[in-house]
């Protein structure tokens, strides 16, 4: 160490800077460029499927509209769940792990630096993938849950749903990818004394949620792996006349879709109780009982996955066994509730644009919460089930799950991420327009589904008694744009001529706000050490980093270097050596799509160069660099 | 303090292991659900299982096959410990077994198909689809499994492992263990269980 003395953190900015250039900008590993890169596209999505929405409510503002017909209409409405679900909410969430895991564990990138970007590389991919068949009228139409007998090949010919099913196979590659690197970031890279008992909640809220996926998601993928070979390749799995069974795809997808549900709401629980603490200006109260509720929750949410198949016919005692279980997971929800509260009950609340968003959160969530009692009655769920009462819950629970959420999360770390602050009066302002706007664009569709509108309609004869109610909420849905309109003009305006925001506008407890902002490429100068869970309101340890940085103690100065720790105690362990930028990632990432373009379009000898070309750019990736030559960790 | 724990041999598994196993995780929870179907299917059966006018899945040939894959973790084994104590030579011959054993497995499998084609194809029905797309998901990680102890065999030549350096090694050994107690249970399911 005393052989780097002389100036390291010089030495860790031109190590770790990464020049410019088209090449640079396909090959960058940094977690920070990658965790942009995964924000804009998802809000892309976003912004994409909200349009779809938009198109679907001027269609059913009134009744017996023709702005789109029924074929058009399905796939609108497929696209705009899958979209919003697979492409926006979950990579948006992984966006901001991205971005604030390491930054928030005291690391300097993720465990594994171009398996990051190959996941980034591989849900851009496999998003436009999904939408390649739209411009022919193929894009996937039999709603989001894509049940069969209706998706197989019979009812629905054409590449519509092989767009689907390749399409979210081709994503699983991505999710299942980015979860194993934030488990082994989380687990390895800790900053020396962050115990696990010391871990930001958001933190562990990814952990859980990555569990979750690593065990959820082959549910999925072997469902859409059963429906192309049934597709295509004339295998039998869910057609009864060859002994399959159209329930076995419900199962498979459901088994994944419940934990799903927790998948999306987790780490958006994770930014509350991240949000709530710091402008509440006082710890979390009860951080272990939040943390267990956040491990507990992703684990009853495997337990729940019959209540979405209610109405298909199955032994009362397993539906008795999941209405209980359907019910048992109120609970550490409302724990984690009362522990918001309470926080902000013993703190000073300020109300600045993040605790808006938290708060509109908790409003929504516990309306959809409340509904959701509704439907582990059986019986309740058997009336209701398929109509706009439904569409009115998920979104409640959704749109307040994870969308207040995140735009709590984006006013809350935009700041860190470019330096810059926004325009407080246009926050709010966005604020009132989307809580009010939601409101008006959902809570009228329980009232349209309680008065028997189905969803899934692409229009309706007047003197139903649903008029009304469908106008209402096609101004809401607007009112809804509208504020987010709002929520983009203010992130232009504060790009260019937003207030400096310093390291830590908010006064925030964990390690990203301890850097400056936006964080240079290396993170932090020093590794820091942590002794509570509140690193940054211990002064004293953050000065005495300051110090150790002046003294080139635990800079890790040679490449790129990061420090390994154990995995609950978090006591320094190894000094690993990150790769630098690659464009293997890239590469494989074309390739893989060359393999599924030739499994979508039934060309063997395209998928199988598509292949070959794969296994190739891994050989690639992993051919030895030249700093391993001397390394322990050679491949 | 920890002012140079670059010295101090890491007392905890490696990224890269730990990353290994939670593939292995998740790769396991996909043949959970791919035989959780077949019983579904199975149990929602009409007729026998399997179908009327199919045989009962032969096992002289299929429980050598799986003797021969388990077999191969013990020389990976020994591959593995010989390199930690810095035995080239060991982990070269290890390796060299392993992939020996692993590849009379995918002939045996290749045997195996050309005679059941003859009375079951995966388009049969349910049952051949179930037994194809097992043993196929199955073969297609051996397979996978084949190329990286190739990729070790042709790294250990240009000696690129030693005693504190082999964590590929450990890591597609984790792999092939995996996919060698695997098979066990592909032949409970698709062997054994029509049978009980
Ligand atoms: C931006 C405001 C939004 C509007 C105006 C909106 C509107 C709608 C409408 C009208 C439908 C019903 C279509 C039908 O059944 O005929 C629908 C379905 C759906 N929405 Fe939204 N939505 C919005 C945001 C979201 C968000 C944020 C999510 C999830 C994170 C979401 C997820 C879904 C799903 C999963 C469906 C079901 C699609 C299907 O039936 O297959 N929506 N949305």
């Amino acid at each position: 160490m005393a052989a780097i003395a002389e100036q390291p953190v010089e030495r860790l900015e031109s190590s770790w800077e990464e020049p410019g250039g088209l090449v640079t900008w396909l090959a960058t590993v940094d977690h920070k460029r990658i965790g942009v890169r995964y924000l804009v596209t998802a809000f892309a999505f976003f912004v994409v499927a909200g349009v779809e929405a938009l198109v679907l409510r001027v269609q059913l503002a009134v009744p017996r509209n023709g702005l789109v017909g029924p074929a058009l209409y399905d796939q609108l409405f497929t696209l705009h769940g899958v979209t919003m679900i697979f492409l926006f909410a979950t990579p948006m969430l992984a966006g901001f792990g991205n971005f604030f895991v390491p930054l928030m564990i005291g690391a300097r990138d993720m465990a594994f630096p171009r398996l990051n970007a190959f996941s980034y590389w591989i849900f851009l991919a496999s998003g436009l993938f999904i939408y390649a068949g739209l411009p022919f009228s193929a894009a996937p139409n039999d709603g989001w849950f894509n049940y069969v007998p209706l998706a197989s090949a019979e009812y629905t010919p054409g590449l519509n749903i092989d767009f689907y099913g390749f399409g979210l196979l081709f994503l699983a590659v991505s999710t299942t990818a980015g979860a194993v690197n934030f488990i082994v970031t989380i687990l390895k890279l800790r900053a020396p004394g962050m115990s696990i008992n010391r871990m930001p909640l958001f933190v562990w809220a990814v952990l859980t949620t990555s569990f979750a996926l690593v065990f959820a998601l082959p549910s999925l993928s072997t469902a859409n792996l059963l429906l192309e070979l049934e597709r295509k390749h004339g295998f039998h799995f869910f057609d009864a006349g060859a002994g399959g069974d159209a329930l076995l795809w419900q199962h498979l997808f459901w088994i994944f879709g419940h934990p799903d549900v927790y998948i999306i709401f987790l780490p958006a629980v994770g930014i509350v109780s991240t949000i709530v603490p710091v402008f509440s200006r006082r710890p979390i109260v009860g951080y272990t009982a939040v943390a267990l509720s956040t491990v507990l929750t992703g684990i009853l949410g495997f337990g729940v996955w019959v209540h979405h198949m209610f109405a298909v016919g199955l032994p009362q005692i397993s539906m008795g066994f999941f209405a209980a279980a359907s019910l048992l997971i109120a609970i550490p929800s409302g724990v984690q509730v009362f522990a918001w509260i309470a926080t902000l009950l013993r703190g000073r609340p300020v109300l600045q644009t993040p605790l808006l968003f938290v708060l509109g959160f908790v409003v929504v969530f516990v309306v959809g919460g409340l509904t959701g009692v509704m439907f582990a009655s059986v019986p309740f769920d058997q009336q209701i089930t398929d109509s706009y009462f439904v569409v009115a819950h998920f979104h409640y629970v959704l749109f307040g799950g994870a969308v207040f959420p995140i735009f709590a999360a984006l006013h809350f770390w935009l700041p860190k991420i470019t330096g810059r602050l926004l325009s407080e009066r246009l926050g709010k302002a966005s604020f009132w327009l989307m809580f009010a706007g939601f409101n008006l664009a959902f809570f009228p569709m329980h009232v349209s589904g309680l008065l028997g509108m189905p969803r899934r309609v692409y229009t309706y004869p007047a003197g139903l008694g649903w008029d009304a109610a469908n106008l209402l909420s096609t101004v809401g849905a607007f009112a809804l744009a509208l504020g987010i309109l709002l929520v983009v003009v203010n992130v232009a305006w504060s790009r260019k001529r937003g207030p400096w925001a310093g390291a830590d506008p908010w006064g925030g407890d964990s390690l990203e706000w301890a850097i400056p902002s936006p964080p240079r490429p290396y993170n932090f100068p020093v590794v820091p050490l942590v002794r509570s869970a509140h690193p940054n309101w211990d002064r004293a340890d953050r000065e005495e980093d300051a110090r150790r940085a002046g003294q080139a103690e635990l800079v890790l100065a040679e490449g790129h270097q990061t420090l390994a720790t154990t995995v609950l105690d978090g006591e320094a362990d190894d000094v690993l050596h990150m790769p630098e930028e690659s464009l293997w990632p890239f590469v494989l990432a074309l390739t893989l799509s060359v393999l599924f373009a030739g499994l979508l379009l039934d060309l063997p000898l395209v998928a199988t160069a598509g292949g070959v070309m794969a296994l190739g750019a891994l050989a690639g990736w992993h051919l030895p660099r030249a700093e391993d030559e001397d390394e322990d960790e050679a491949w | 303090m920890v002012s140079s724990p670059v010295l101090s041999v890491p007392r905890s598994a490696s990224t890269a292991w730990w990353g290994m196993l939670l593939l292995v995780a998740t790769e396991a929870a996909l043949f959970a659900v791919l035989i959780a179907s077949y019983f579904y299917l199975r149990f929602h059966a009409d007729g026998g299982w399997p179908p009327e006018g199919i045989g009962d899945p032969k096992l002289v040939r299929a429980s050598l096959m799986t003797s021969v894959l388990l077999a191969s973790s013990v020389p990976m084994a020994l591959a593995e410990a010989g390199i930690a104590r810095g035995d080239r030579r060991r982990l070269r011959a290890g390796l060299a077994a392993s992939f020996g054993l692993g590849a009379l497995f995918l002939g045996l499998q290749a045997l195996e198909y050309r005679e059941q084609l003859r009375e079951l194809r995966p388009q049969t029905d349910a049952y051949g689809s179930l037994v194809y797309t097992i043993t196929g998901a199955h073969a297609a990680h051996v397979a996978l499994g084949l190329a990286l102890l190739a990729w070790l065999q042709l790294r250990a030549w240009l000696g690129a492992y030693g005693p504190r350096r082999h964590v590929a090694v450990q890591v597609i050994a984790l792999y092939w263990h995996f996919v060698t107690l695997a098979s066990t249970v592909v032949f409970a399911t698709v062997y054994l269980s029509p049978r009980v």
